[in-house]
């Protein structure tokens, strides 16, 4: 055979018949513009039918294929056999998460707090349809916008080293949400969610590492959002110095 | 909606630490720098002169109203900087024991410190000829 090929070692576990997870490895053909879900598909169409993981619109808008690539965390999609070539490729499930099977994890504290954070707008007084749209200056969306682009893979979960050491830290995705909320000028829901923020399980849990910036596929920018509501935070910790609630 | 419990939510302090943190972290970088590069470079190499680093120099900048406030502001933050820092670096290398008392040791070291320098400072402006010639 002179086709060229990667190694990729693939961690599984099948909770059903393994007792822990154990490393697979399989031999891919390679193409420069093979990306490394399309390997895995390769591979459970090929080469092992039972292999499990999350995939739906391979191209960066879903968020369902996050998964550590050599111990960083990647979306499967945007990341390229190419980039590793000739050296063989880790691939695990994402970090900081308990493993469903195989590539899949366990999501739910994830999303239990995008949804604890109050993600929606909160209006000062319900609008009647007939009184038209709420307007909005560009000045305005470009307050939150960034914010807004994040597409929930939980890449920044995986990577940040504070929610590795207590996952009751609200973490990078549900603080950036929270950011473009409280950011954006037709929400009123500040203060509701300036509680969450205040805690220490909120802002006050993040150190500033930063790599959550680093690994976002959607350069959202988490840690610039958290730091931004550090100062809000501060800012409200003064005003309820004066005006206790 | 469905009517749930409300959660109750505590407020950190940390808003104070971090004030602080931020504050002598500023200092940190742009200042001492330039201090370690006067007073362990350029005196020593003899590119400034040392006699404007004389104890008679610095001792009177220091028992000025206006120096002994920098004096104060350059010691002190950075100090509350450094044992924040540390305090965040254990919990960070997992030594999760007795949390409430590494923030006492930490935050009281930064303290202590800065109240010492604060009257040192005070007796050096209040009584120069205890410590002047």
């Amino acid at each position: 055979m002179s086709e060229l090929t990667i190694e990729i070692d693939v961690l599984r576990y099948r909770p059903e018949m393994d007792n822990e997870p154990f490393t697979q490895t399989f031999e891919v053909p390679y193409t420069a513009e093979m990306s490394i879900l399309e390997a895995l598909q390769y591979i459970k169409d090929h080469l092992d039918s039972t292999v499990s993981f999350r995939w739906s619109c391979r191209m960066a808008i879903c968020g369902s294929c996050g998964l550590m690539v050599n111990s960083v965390p990647k979306l499967g999609c945007k990341a390229f056999l190419r980039d590793y070539y000739p050296q063989k490729i880790s691939l695990e499930p994402l970090a900081n998460f308990p493993i469903e099977r195989d590539l899949v994890v366990v999501m739910d504290d994830f999303i239990k707090k995008l949804e604890e954070i109050k993600p929606y707008i909160i209006p000062e007084k319900e609008k009647c349809l007939s009184e038209g749209t709420y307007q909005q200056t560009p000045e305005q969306m470009a307050k939150f916008k960034q914010f807004s682009m994040c597409i929930n893979c939980g890449l920044c979960y995986a990577a940040c080293p504070q929610y590795a050491l207590d996952n009751k830290f609200t973490g990078p995705a549900a603080l950036a949400l929270l950011a473009r909320y409280n950011r954006d000028s037709r929400d009123n829901g500040e203060a509701e969610r300036m509680k969450i923020v205040n805690q220490e399980e909120g802002v006050w849990g993040c150190t500033f590492v930063g790599y959550c910036s680093v690994v976002c596929p959607k350069d959202v920018d988490p840690a610039a959002a958290i730091q931004l509501l550090k100062v809000e935070s501060s800012k409200d910790y003064l005003i309820g110095m004066f005006k206790p609630d | 909606m469905s009517k749930t419990t409300e959660k109750t939510y505590k407020r950190s302090h940390e808003p104070v630490f971090w004030g602080l943190f931020g504050a002598g972290g500023m200092l940190t970088a742009f200042l001492t720098p330039v201090m370690i590069l006067i007073t362990g470079l350029l005196i020593p190499l003899g590119i400034i002169d040392q006699h404007y680093f004389s104890y008679e120099k610095i001792h009177g900048f220091a028992t000025t109203w206006y120096g002994s406030v920098i004096v104060l502001v350059l010691v002190a933050l950075p100090f509350w900087h450094t044992l924040h820092r540390i305090f965040h670096a254990l919990h960070d290398i997992g030594i999760n024991r007795g949390r409430d008392w590494q923030q006492v040791i930490c935050y009281g070291f930064a303290f202590a410190v800065s109240v010492f320098v604060f009257t040192l400072l005070l007796q050096m402006l209040t009584a120069p000829s205890l410590f002047g010639f």
